[in-house]
Parts: C-alpha cells; structure tokens; sequence
C-alpha cells in the first residue's frame, strides 16, 4: 500500500487548517505577505515625500510620540536607520537591548513588552532572534509591532527597501504596483538562503509583483523544499546560470551564529558562489547587486563587487530610512484611526 | 461498600461481545452482575444511575499521560490530572516518568501510588528504562514492577544507544513489562544544541523554524524492530509512543507480519491535524513528536481504520500558561489531551469517518489494557473493576479549555466539536466524575 495516499474509497473530510488566529493592529508589519500591493505602493509613495520633505515639517508629523526599539540581536542599519525615521518624524525614541536591560535577567519578551507599553510606547520595533518572536509581541501587547526582524522567519522592512531599490534601477516612475510590475524580472537570491529573513520576506514578496525569484546556494544552505515556498519561487544551484538570467542578483552573508554546528567548506563556497568581477561581467554584466548587509567582504562578495559600478549596496541602506519613516507612520497613524479589528 | 445500580443503558463491551440494552450492577469494586433490563434484583441500599438513552462502556484507559508529579505540580498534579481523566470518560492512566525526580526507583513509583496523591482513577506508572532517563544505565525492572510499575520507558527521550535497547528489551522481557520507545533520533533533531521545533517541510521553511524530519522517528522505529528480532526471546514487546509519521506505521505493519510483538498507539492530534496548524507560531500546537504533513496525518487515519494502530493514547502533556507565552522555540514540548480525546475520536473516527462505535471504544478500553497487561480492566465482563464510561452519544458539546479540570489548558482543541457526553465516570465502583447536565 501507498503509505502517502488516501484510498478512494473512503471519503475522509479531516478539520480544515483554520486562518489567522487573531486580527493585527492595522499599523503591525509582522511579514511581507501581510501587505497588499496597494498597501506597498503606498508605502512606497509616502517614502518617497518624507524623504523629500522639509525636516522641520517632517518632524512634526509624529511630534512627541513614543516609539520603542527593542533588539535581542545586534543591528547596524536597521537599528540605525528605525531610529532615524522616528525621530526624522519627531517621534521620541528609546532602545532596549538585550544585554544592557532586564532582559539579561531573565524577563521574558511579553513582560518586556508589556512594560514598554506602560512607559507609553505606542509602537515597538522588534528585532528578535527567534522566528514568529514579532506574532507573540502582537497578540500580548496589542500594540502595532513592526517586524525588524524575527530569527530566520521575515525583515520585511528590508524587503520594502529592496523592493524600492530594484524599482529605481528596473522600473523607474512607478507609482502603482501591478502583479505586472515586475514581469520579466529575475532575481537571484544567493548564499545562505536557509537562515535568511530577508530571502523569506523577498520570496514572498518578489513574485506577488511579477518577478521570478531564483534560489541560488549549497544544499546545506537552500534545502531543495524551499522551492515549495511559494509561487514564481525556484531553486537553481548553478550561480553563473542563474546569473545569466538575472536583472538583480542579490548576495547574503553566511550566518556563522545560526550555522548550528553544520560544517560548510568556505574555500569550497568561495569558489561555487562568491560574487567577483570576472564572474559578474562575464554572466550579469548590466544586473544591480545587492546586499542587505552586513558585508563579509572576500566571503560572499569581492571588495571589487561590493564597491562597483553595479553595486547599489549603500542605496539600500538609504532606502531603508526612508521606508522605515513611511512604516513607522503608518505604525502610528493607523493606531489613532481606531486600532485593532 | 456500596451498590450501584446502572439501569436501562445500551452497554458495549467490545471484548466481552456485548452490545444491547442491559442492568449492570457493581459492587465492593468489581462488576456483580449484568441482566436484561428490569432483571436485576433490587439491592438493599444501592445507588441506581439512570442510563437510559446513554452508553454504558468499560472505562476509558489512557496508556500515555504525564501527571508531572513528582516535581511539577504547577504544571498538573496527580489530582487534577486525574480529575480532568475522569471527566474525559478515563478510569485507568499509565504516567509516563519524566518527572522531578525521574521516576526511575520503586520509592518514586510507590509515592505516584500512594492514596495521599489524590487520584480519582487508577494510575498506573510506567518507570523510566534507564537511571534518569539518559540512555546509560538499565533500572532494575523487577523492582519496578513489584512497586506497581506497567511498563518502562524513558518517554520524552530515546533510548538511543543500539546495545542499551537491545538490553533494555530484553531485562523487561524477562519480567513480562512492554518497553515504550519514544522514538526521536535526537541526532537528527536536535543539532549543535539547537532543537527542531516543528516538522521539516515547506511549512517550516516558510515560517523559519528548524525541522524535525520524519526519518527521525522512522529510522528509530526501525532499529528498534531490528532488535526485536534479533532477540530470541519471543516475550519481547516494543511499543511505539505516539507514531507520527507513515513510514514508522509502516516499519510496525512489516513487523507484525513478520511475527513480531511490536504495537504502536496514536494520539488525536496527530490523526486530526497537520503541521499548518502551527499557523502563526501557536504553541498549542507544539509538541514531540510535531504534527506532521498531512499525507502522514491521513496515513494515521488509515491505519487506525484498519486496525494497524492498537491504541489511542493523549500524550497529555499539561503546561503552565507562562511556559506557552513564548518564542515557538523556547516553547515546551505538548499539549492536554484528556479531555478532548474522548469527543474528538467519537466526533472524527466515529461519526465522521464511520468507525464503528465498538471499535472506537476497543481503542480507548481493551487494547490498551491488553497491551499492558491491564487484568480485569476493558472489559465489564463479571468479576472485572468496575471501571464504567456512561455516556451520551448522540450529545454534541464545544470544548471550552479555560473550564478544563487540568491545571492547564494548553490545547489546540479549544472551541472544537465533540461528540459524546461524559455523564458518569466510574471508576472501581465509585463515581469520578459526574457531569452538571
């Protein structure tokens, strides 16, 4: 017998898999899938007039109110540039980190989170090194959470700045996004896609506008599952074949810290995928390269790449600021339109 | 000791082959008498229930249940766990011994045992296989078992070493205990000190959490079978805590072909949901083994409609809220099962996958008693306990986990459908349980 199918005879009906437990705070961004594309195009459009706005006006759009940024993992640009969106908005901000708050002594994320609620904080920013940690922060704060990141689940602020990048280089004045906009656009995903939220929140992302997303890595690091992900998803272990398709290549550190014990040759890796100049003239010689950072600069890429004309790395930590004001915004405006469903 | 009089239920006793309206009369503990309706002599001073329109069926037995005491009682203790046994239609439970201390000596099996515990029911320990549960160090069984323990088992881990099972196989052999794996190759699961904590599928890929793949179980499962057959002592039993995935069903099919004592159990969750249960990260729906695909969930199905699986077991795993209200990951492992299993097999396996009432109940009753060696129990055959589930089977009811009698109510089966109400549980001639209604 067939142990993975179900006989005909019998008609078995089994409980259906039931939808999202609770409703969210209509300013949370947990995942990338949670946005509708007119949702995106939104954000997208109010990025770009914050970025362009008088910052003394701009900094009266949030005047005053609280913004809580709490990290359990080390960040440079996301950290950063949260921060500077909030206040760029006249929000006040405070950080709680992991190892200089009671964290340290054991509080948990719900008491962490409950207490910056009572300290006034009308949005948290998460950034948490265990995935779904931003759908617990939600359900017990009933505050909006804006995801910055949840182990190796989504950063879907990163997918927005990626998005926003790909666009200026690809598709220049759009204002509206389609399921069209992105047509014909490959992008490749390269490296350690298994402990990458920001591989998950573009996969998810990427192929609702259009694009066709390929997944580039060893098979330690892109189990061959994850071209179940989703639509529009595929994996392609080839680099330079997948280059040769490519408008966007985007390259990811490999995470040492998630590793878990798995041994990877680096030498091995270097060779089969690292980004370096020959390669990149030779198979995407017009793609963009992106990199959400940070950079381990001979690993994933060469200096050469990282510093190129095709690399639009540091754009993307520009872009970040603008579209984490257009996010902490919405954080706050949607809150003062009446909250939770 | 009193009387009780159960009069004009439809009694099934499927291993002693009854199923028609008859009296039952239990007496000093032990069934005295059953006759066709209205022929039972009036006992001087006997409690008469009225079962008219209801079920009378051997009790419930649970052969897979943590009690978490000793050392846990925040969690459950043996007196609330049992409690929310009884209103689940359970007279018997087999406690599993992964508590504080591990109950891996005849003084913690007494101490389960004692009256002081507070038990409605009959408990029925299983002792851990090795000292402390590690995997090392063989317990001395036939101590064990003349402090009361029905099995052993290191329930929550393996027992992983090839040599240690097969040892551990054949000293519980000798003294006539079944051995229960829980089957997890541990060196699949849990990898540079990181624990999966869910099934490894596109589910757990998408939602980013590592994954516990099915040859964990599988391979273990298969090792174990090995072992067995390897024994020349046909007395050697394995049995297979909560199987969860197909080709460990599989393995347990071949091996019962081949001759062998080999018998596994299956626990609601895994034959009712799939790993898409886990949604958006609920650890109500977090426990070891994971939910599974669901062409493994439908496999569990099959194999309980056909009689491969010997068992419904919970698993009932009670956990303090605090402990749920976390990162999936830092979650413990499992959820409570005692209340629902009853309603949940009658709902799904009965009524909507048209098992046959008998059956449902041999799952829940008689198998589990034979497979541990339960005498006098699954059945309400005369002279057995009296260990009685009087239920109505045609009420339908919503589970509602925060008025469970458990300590705790972590369950993914909160505002489910059952079928089937509990209205007594009777356990060795006294009432455990009573419902409102």
């Amino acid at each position: 017998m067939n142990p993975t199918a179900t006989p005909a005879r019998r008609q078995l009906h089994p409980p259906p898999v039931p939808a999202s437990p609770f409703p969210y705070h209509p300013g949370s961004l947990l995942s990338a899938q949670d946005l509708t594309l007119d949702c995106v195009s939104h954000i997208l459009a109010r990025a770009t007039v914050l970025e362009s706005q008088d910052p003394l006006a701009r900094c009266r759009i949030l005047a005053k109110r609280r913004v809580a940024l709490l990290f359990y993992e080390s960040s440079t640009r996301t950290r950063t540039s949260f921060e500077l969106a909030a206040k760029g908005l006249g929000a006040d901000t405070t950080l709680v980190s992991s190892l200089s708050s009671s964290i340290e002594k054991g509080e948990t994320l719900k008491d962490t989170g409950l207490t910056l609620r009572a300290l006034g904080a009308e949005a948290i920013i998460l950034r948490h090194n265990s995935s779904g940690a931003a759908w617990l922060l939600e359900s017990e704060t009933r505050l909006p959470v804006l995801n910055a990141g949840d182990g190796m689940h989504e950063h879907p602020t990163q997918a927005l700045l990626d998005l926003r990048t790909m666009l200026a280089h690809l598709r220049p004045g759009t204002e509206t996004l389609t399921p069209e906009t992105l047509a014909g656009v490959t992008v490749t995903i390269v490296g350690d896609i298994l402990h990458s939220r920001v591989a998950r929140s573009n996969m998810v992302l990427l192929p609702r506008l259009g694009a066709r997303v390929l997944l580039c890595g060893p098979k330690e690091l892109l189990p061959e599952l994850a071209a179940q992900a989703g639509p529009g998803i595929a994996v392609e272990r080839d680099f330079n074949a997948a280059l040769h398709q490519s408008q966007a290549v985007m390259m990811l550190r490999i995470q040492a810290e998630r590793l878990a014990g798995q041994q990877l040759d680096l030498e091995e890796y270097k060779a089969n995928y690292q980004l370096h100049g020959p390669r990149l003239a030779a198979h995407a010689p017009t793609a963009i390269v992106l990199h959400p950072g940070p950079i381990i600069r001979g690993l994933e890429v060469t200096a050469g790449v990282a510093d190129g004309p095709q690399s639009v790395i540091l754009e993307q930590v520009r872009n970040g600021v603008a579209i984490r004001m257009a996010v902490v915004e919405r954080a706050l405006t949607a809150s003062q339109q009446g909250g939770r469903a | 000791m009193t009387a009780l009089v159960i009069r004009g239920g439809h009694l099934i006793d499927p291993a002693a082959g009854i199923d028609s309206l008859k009296d039952v009369l239990l007496k000093d503990g032990r069934v005295a008498e059953i006759a066709a309706p209205g022929k039972l002599k009036p006992a001087d001073g006997a409690e008469v229930l009225d079962a008219t329109g209801l079920t009378v069926a051997p009790g419930l037995i649970d052969m897979h249940v943590h009690l978490r005491e000793p050392g846990q009682g925040y969690k459950e203790t043996i007196a609330t766990g049992t409690a929310a046994a009884a209103a689940g239609g359970f007279t018997s439970a087999a406690a599993m011994p992964n508590t504080a201390p591990v109950n891996d000596s005849p003084e913690v099996t007494r101490w389960m045992l004692a009256p002081e515990r507070g038990a409605v029911i009959r408990v029925f320990p299983i002792a851990a296989a090795t000292r402390g549960s590690k995997g090392e160090t063989i317990n001395d069984f036939a101590a064990l078992k003349s402090a009361g323990a029905v099995a052993v088992s290191d329930d929550g881990l393996p027992i992983l070493k090839d040599s240690v099972m097969r040892e551990t196989l054949a000293a519980a052999a000798r003294v006539g205990l079944s051995v229960i794996q829980h089957a997890e190759d541990t060196r699949l699961t849990q990898v540079g000190g990181k624990n999966a904590s869910m099934n490894l599928g596109p589910t757990s890929f998408r939602l980013g959490l590592r994954g516990w793949p099915n040859e964990a179980e599988s391979g273990i499962v298969e090792r174990d079978i090995r072992l067995v057959s390897e024994l020349r002592d046909a007395r050697a039993h394995l049995h297979v805590a909560h199987t969860s995935t197909a080709a460990a069903l599989n393995a347990v099919r071949q091996a019962r072909r081949n001759g062998l004592r080999v018998t596994c159990e299956v626990a609601p969750h895994h034959f009712l949901l799939t790993d898409e249960h886990v949604g958006f990260y609920d650890t109500n729906a977090k426990m070891c083994p994971p939910l599974r695909a669901a062409a493994d969930r439908d496999a569990m199905i099959e194999a309980i409609l056909d009689g491969v699986v010997d068992a419904i077991a919970t698993d009932h795993a009670p956990h303090a809220v605090h402990e749920k209200e976390v990162e999936f990951e830092n979650a413990p492992n499992g959820i409570t099962g005692l209340e629902t299993a009853f309603g949940l097999c009658l709902h799904w396996l009965h009524k909507e996958w048209k098992m046959p009432l008998g059956r449902v109940l041999s799952l829940l009753s008689a198998q589990p008693a034979a497979l541990l060696n339960l005498k006098g129990r699954g059945t309400l055959a005369v002279g057995s306990f009296a260990d009685v589930v009087i239920f109505d089977p045609r009420a339908e009811w919503t589970y509602n986990a925060r008025q469970t009698k458990s300590k705790s109510r972590n369950t993914p089966f909160d505002g489910w459908k059952m079928q089937g109400k509990v209205r007594w549980t009777i356990s060795e001639g006294r009432i455990a349980y009573k419902s409102e209604v």
